[in-house]
C-alpha cells in the first residue's frame, strides 16, 4: 500500500491556545483510519485544518496528498481533490429534498437550469449504493436521523470522494443504524474509497479501521495498528496523562442528603417519544461536590436544565426531594426561589448579557434584593457587584466594564458572582472550566471547594475526566440518558469512568 | 475620564447633533424656528410622534417593532369621534373607553408574539391593515367632528396664568423656575450617595456641563413659553409620560427584565425573568400609548380622520433609532427616542420655514436615520475589536453537547 495522505508536524493556535502541537500522521490508500482521543484532543480541530476550515498559513505544518502539498483555502479547495468531511452536526437543510440537499451547491444543469431528470436518476443511484430506501423527493424533515447521516455520505459520494472523513458518525444513531453505516464503510473500503473515522466508542473503531491513531491534549500518542489491540489498550493511551496536583485540597465536611432525584425521566422537546433522560437518580449531601461525567450527547446538560425549572425538555417525570421535602418546579423562577441554581456551559448565549456592565449581569437573577418598592437601588446593586468582583478576584477595571471585554475565565466569573448573589443551596454547574485558562481555571475550583466548605450542594458536570475526579466527592457515570455508575472518589480513575461508558 | 467620553460618546454625540442641527437652522431660518410661537407648535406638531417614541423604544429595546401604530392611532381617533361627536359620550368616558381599547389591541398584537410565537413582523403588520380597515368602516369613509371645546383642549390648550400676566405669562417662568429648583435638587442627592457609597460617577466638569446645559434649556422654555401663550397643557401630559417611562425603563425591576429580554433571552430565561410575559407587556403598552397618540392627533385636528396617522409608526421608529436605540435590541433610552424625535421634529420644521417641499424633508430624515445608525455601528466596531481568544478556545475545547 502506498501513502495517501500525510499531514506533517501540524500546530494550530488559537491565540494563545495550543490546540494541537506537531500532530503527524499518515494515511494509506484505501484503509479505514480511526482517530480517539477524549473530548478536547483536538481530534475536529486536525480534520478543520486537513479539510480547509482553517485555511493553509493559518496553521503551521503541511500536508501532502498523493505527495503534492496541499495549501488549501477553503473547504471547496479540500473537496475539489476529493477529500470530503462530514461533521458531526449534520449539515443538511430539513426542508429540502433528498435529492436537493444530495446537490446542494453542485447542480446538476442542462443549459444553465437545473435538471431534474438527472437529479433525481443521480439520487437514486446514490442512494441505490448508500443502502438507502427512500424516494429522492422526500424532506430531510420526515427521515430519521440514522437516514440523514446516509444522505450525508450520498452526498459526499456525489463528489468523486476519495477520502471520505466522519467525525462521531453514530453519536446520534441506535445500534442497527450504526450496525449498517459501520457495514456501509466496509463496503466503501472494498471500492477503494479511503476513509478517517473519529468515534468514542471503541467496539466501532475495532471493528471497521485498519489503524488506530490516538490524540491527547492537541499531540498524537500513538499509533496502532488494529491487530492485538483491545479497548483498554486504546483506553490507557486516550487518558494516560500524568495527573499532577492541579486541585486545591479541602477538607470534606459531608451533613445529611439536601437534594434527590429520583426517577427523573424527561422527553425530548421536538422529536415526540425521544426519551432524553431515562430514570435517573442522584442524591446530593449537604458539603458535597458531585460530578457528572459522560460523553458528548449523553444527556448531562439536558439532565441538568431539567431539573432546573423545565428549562429543557417536555414531559418530565420523577420526584425532586429538597431538605427532606418534595418540590414541584414548574418554572425557572421558582428554582432559583426554591434556592437552585444552574451555571451553564455555554455562558455567551445563555450565561451573560454581553452588551450590559458587570454589574447588571451579577443582579440579574436576584434583582429583588437590591430593589426597594420595585425600584432597583443602583448604588447597592454597584456594591453588590463590587464584592464580588473583589471576593472573585475579578480582573476588570470596574463593575461598569461590559462584559463582552471580559476574557473567557473572568466572564465566568460573572457568571458565578449572578448565582452566588442568588444564594442557592444547589448549585449545578455545567462545565464551569470550558475556555477558561489554566490560572481561572485553579481560581474557580478554589470557588467550588469554598461553596462546598459553606454547605452548599455541588453539582459538577464536565467532559474532562480528571477535572470530574479532582473536584468530586463522588462522581456519577451518564451514558445515553442514564446513570450507569457511580464511583466513589477512592474507586474514581478515569479507565473506571471511560470502562462504565464504553459498557453502555 | 477618557473613558467615560468613550463610553457615553453616542448619548453626547446626539445632544451635541441636537444642538448643530438647531444652530444651523437657527442661522438658515434667520431666528424665525425659535420664536416663542414657532416653539410652540413644534411641541404641538410632534407631541405624538413623541408619545408613539415611547412606547415604541421599549419594544425596540425588546429586538422588536411595532408596524401598527399608525393604524391603531387612527383607529382610536375615530373610535373616539364615534362616540363623542356620534353618540355624545360624556369626553372623560370616551377617552377611557378609547386608551382601553387600545391597550386591548396591543395585547391582542402581544398575544400572538408572545405566547403564540408568531413573528412580530407579521403580526403588526397584519395589526397594521386590520386597523386601518377599521378605521375606515368605523368612519365609512368620512371626517368626523367637530369636537367639543373640553376635547380639543387636550392638545390645544394652554396652562391659565394664574398670575394674571398681561404681556408676559407668568405662570411658565414660576413653573419653570420650581422645576429647576427640584432638578437640581435631585443631581446634588444622586451624586452625593455615590460619593457616599464610593460608587462611580460621571466627572465632576460633565456633571457641571449637564447641569448648566439643563438649566439653560429649562430658561429658554420659560421666556419661550412666557412670551407666547404660556405651557401648553400637551406639554405636560408628555413631560410626566417621559419620566413616568425613563423611570420605568431605568430604574424598576420590570425596566430592567425589559432590557434583559432584549439583550438576550436566553440568559434572561435562565435567570428566571419571564420573558414571554415582558414582551407582551411591552405591545399592550404599545398599544395603550398608539391610542393615546391618536387621540391627541384628533384633539389637534379636531376631526377624525380615515388616513390619520399614515406613516407615524415610521417616524417613531426613526426617532428610536437615530436615538442610538440598536435594532439587535437591548440597548436604546427613553431619553434617546425623545431626542431623536426632536432631531427630526426640527429638521421637518425648519425645512417647512425654509420652504423646502416635502420629497426633501423626507430625504433629508433618511439621511439623517442613516447616518445616525452607521454612527453606531462605526462605534460598535470600534470597541468590539481585539479581545477575541476565548471563542476560539471554546471550540478547542469543542465539546459541543446537544441543546
Amino acid at each position: 500500500m502506498n501513502t495517501l495522505l500525510e499531514m506533517k508536524t501540524i500546530t494550530k493556535r488559537f491565540d494563545s491556545i495550543l490546540a494541537l502541537e506537531n500532530v503527524s500522521f499518515t494515511v494509506e490508500e484505501g484503509e479505514i483510519h480511526a482517530i480517539v482521543g477524549e473530548n478536547g484532543a483536538g481530534k475536529s480541530t486536525l480534520m478543520k485544518v486537513l479539510s480547509g476550515v482553517y485555511s493553509y498559513g493559518d496553521y503551521e505544518g503541511e500536508i501532502f496528498y498523493n505527495g503534492n502539498l496541499c495549501r488549501f483555502k477553503n473547504i471547496k479547495d479540500s473537496e475539489k481533490q476529493g477529500i470530503v468531511i462530514i461533521h458531526q452536526e449534520l449539515a443538511l437543510i430539513p426542508y429540502l429534498s433528498i435529492s436537493e440537499n444530495i446537490f446542494l451547491g453542485n447542480e446538476q444543469k442542462k443549459n444553465g437550469l437545473i435538471s431534474w431528470h438527472i437529479t433525481h436518476q443521480k439520487t437514486k443511484e446514490l442512494l441505490a449504493k448508500v443502502g438507502l430506501d427512500e424516494n429522492p423527493n422526500t424532506l430531510i424533515s420526515g427521515i430519521g436521523v440514522g437516514k440523514q447521516q446516509l444522505v450525508e455520505i450520498a452526498k459526499a459520494l456525489s463528489k468523486q470522494v476519495n477520502v471520505l472523513v466522519l467525525d462521531e458518525p453514530t453519536a446520534a444513531l441506535n445500534d442497527i443504524e450504526s450496525e449498517n453505516l459501520l457495514h456501509l464503510l466496509l463496503e466503501l473500503k472494498k471500492e477503494g474509497v479511503t476513509c478517517i473515522l473519529i468515534s468514542h466508542k471503541l467496539q466501532e473503531v475495532l471493528k471497521v479501521s485498519d489503524r488506530i491513531t490516538i490524540i491527547r491534549d492537541g499531540q498524537v500518542v500513538e499509533t496502532l495498528s488494529n491487530v492485538d489491540v483491545d479497548e483498554n489498550r486504546i483506553i490507557r493511551g486516550m487518558v494516560g496523562r500524568d495527573i499532577v496536583d492541579r486541585f486545591p485540597a479541602r477538607d470534606v465536611v459531608l451533613g445529611d442528603v439536601l437534594f434527590e432525584v429520583s426517577h427523573w425521566t424527561v422527553y425530548h422537546p421536538d422529536i415526540a417519544d425521544k426519551k432524553v433522560i431515562d430514570e435517573a437518580n442522584i442524591s446530593v449531601r449537604k458539603g458535597e461536590v458531585v460530578g457528572i461525567a459522560g460523553l458528548m450527547g449523553a444527556g448531562r446538560t439536558e439532565f441538568a436544565m431539567s431539573l432546573f425549572g423545565g428549562a429543557y425538555g417536555t414531559k418530565i417525570s420523577g420526584r425532586i426531594i429538597k431538605d427532606g421535602k418534595p418540590i414541584v418546579l414548574k418554572s425557572i423562577s421558582q428554582a432559583i426561589s426554591n434556592g437552585i441554581a444552574y451555571v451553564t456551559e455555554d455562558r455567551k448565549q445563555y450565561g451573560l448579557i454581553l452588551d450590559e456592565t458587570i454589574s447588571r449581569n451579577t443582579s440579574l437573577a436576584n434583582l429583588k434584593a437590591v430593589s426597594k418598592h420595585f425600584t432597583v437601588d443602583e448604588v447597592q446593586e454597584k456594591r453588590v457587584a463590587e464584592d464580588y468582583r473583589k471576593k472573585m478576584d475579578l480582573r476588570a477595571r470596574d463593575v461598569l466594564q461590559h462584559a463582552k471585554n471580559l476574557s473567557g475565565g473572568n466572564q465566568q466569573k460573572v457568571v458565578l458572582s449572578k448565582w452566588l448573589f442568588a444564594d442557592p443551596d444547589v448549585l449545578i454547574l455545567d462545565e464551569p472550566t470550558r475556555g477558561v485558562d489554566v490560572g481561572a481555571k485553579y481560581e474557580i475550583y478554589m470557588i467550588i471547594n469554598e461553596l462546598a466548605r459553606q454547605g452548599k450542594c455541588v453539582i459538577v458536570i464536565s467532559s474532562e475526566l480528571p477535572e470530574v475526579i479532582g473536584l468530586s466527592d463522588r462522581i456519577f457515570i451518564m451514558s445515553e440518558g442514564r446513570i450507569v455508575g457511580e464511583l466513589s472518589k477512592e474507586d474514581a480513575t478515569q479507565e473506571a469512568i471511560m470502562e462504565r461508558i464504553m459498557e453502555h | 475620564m477618557l473613558n467615560y467620553i468613550k463610553e457615553n460618546l453616542r448619548q453626547y454625540g446626539l445632544i451635541v447633533a441636537l444642538i448643530v442641527i438647531a444652530i444651523i437652522f437657527h442661522i438658515l431660518t434667520n431666528g424665525t424656528i425659535f420664536r416663542p410661537a414657532n416653539i410652540t407648535s413644534l411641541i404641538l406638531q410632534n407631541s405624538y410622534i413623541l408619545i408613539l417614541a415611547i412606547g415604541m423604544i421599549l419594544v425596540i429595546v425588546t429586538g422588536r417593532i411595532d408596524l401598527s401604530v399608525g393604524s391603531v392611532a387612527a383607529f382610536s381617533g375615530a373610535l373616539a369621534g364615534v362616540l363623542i361627536v356620534q353618540q355624545n359620550w360624556p369626553v372623560w368616558l370616551a377617552i377611557i373607553v378609547t386608551l382601553l381599547a387600545g391597550a386591548l389591541i396591543g395585547a391582542w398584537h402581544g398575544f400572538w408574539i408572545a405566547a403564540v410565537g408568531v413573528p412580530f413582523f407579521v403580526v403588526t403588520l397584519g395589526g397594521m391593515l386590520i386597523f386601518r380597515g377599521a378605521t375606515m368602516l368605523l368612519l365609512d369613509g368620512l371626517f368626523v367632528g367637530p369636537f367639543p371645546a373640553s376635547f380639543q383642549m387636550m392638545a390645544a390648550g394652554f396652562i391659565p396664568d394664574f398670575f394674571g400676566g398681561t404681556d408676559f405669562n407668568i405662570m411658565a417662568v414660576v413653573v419653570c423656575i420650581v422645576l429647576a429648583v427640584i432638578f437640581v435638587l435631585l443631581e446634588l442627592r444622586k451624586r452625593f450617595l455615590a460619593k457616599k457609597y464610593d460608587v462611580e460617577s460621571e466627572p465632576l466638569l460633565f456633571f457641571i456641563i449637564k447641569l448648566v446645559f439643563i438649566l439653560t434649556a429649562i430658561g429658554l422654555f420659560a421666556y419661550w413659553f412666557g412670551a407666547s401663550n404660556g405651557i401648553p397643557n400637551i406639554l405636560i401630559v408628555l413631560s410626566i409620560m417621559i419620566l413616568l417611562y425613563s423611570y420605568i425603563a431605568n430604574r424598576t425591576i420590570l425596566g430592567r427584565h425589559i432590557y434583559a429580554t432584549g439583550g438576550s433571552a436566553d440568559t434572561s430565561k435562565l435567570s428566571g425573568i419571564k420573558v414571554k410575559r415582558i414582551v407582551f407587556l411591552v405591545y399592550t403598552n404599545m398599544g395603550l400609548l398608539a391610542a393615546l397618540a391618536g387621540l391627541v392627533f384628533t384633539a389637534r385636528l379636531n376631526s377624525a380622520m380615515p388616513r390619520a396617522g399614515d406613516g407615524f409608526e415610521l417616524e417613531a421608529i426613526a426617532a428610536a433609532f437615530i436615538g442610538g436605540a440598536s435594532p439587535y435590541g437591548g440597548v436604546g433610552k427613553v431619553s434617546g427616542a425623545i431626542i431623536g424625535a426632536m432631531v427630526v421634529g426640527i429638521i421637518n420644521n425648519g425645512m417647512n420655514i425654509l420652504g423646502v417641499p416635502v420629497e426633501w424633508q423626507q430625504v433629508t430624515t433618511g439621511l439623517v436615520l442613516l447616518s445616525a445608525v452607521i454612527f453606531d455601528v462605526y462605534i460598535k466596531n470600534r470597541s468590539d475589536r481585539p479581545k477575541q481568544n476565548d471563542a476560539l478556545s471554546t471550540k478547542k475545547v469543542q465539546a459541543g453537547k446537544a441543546s
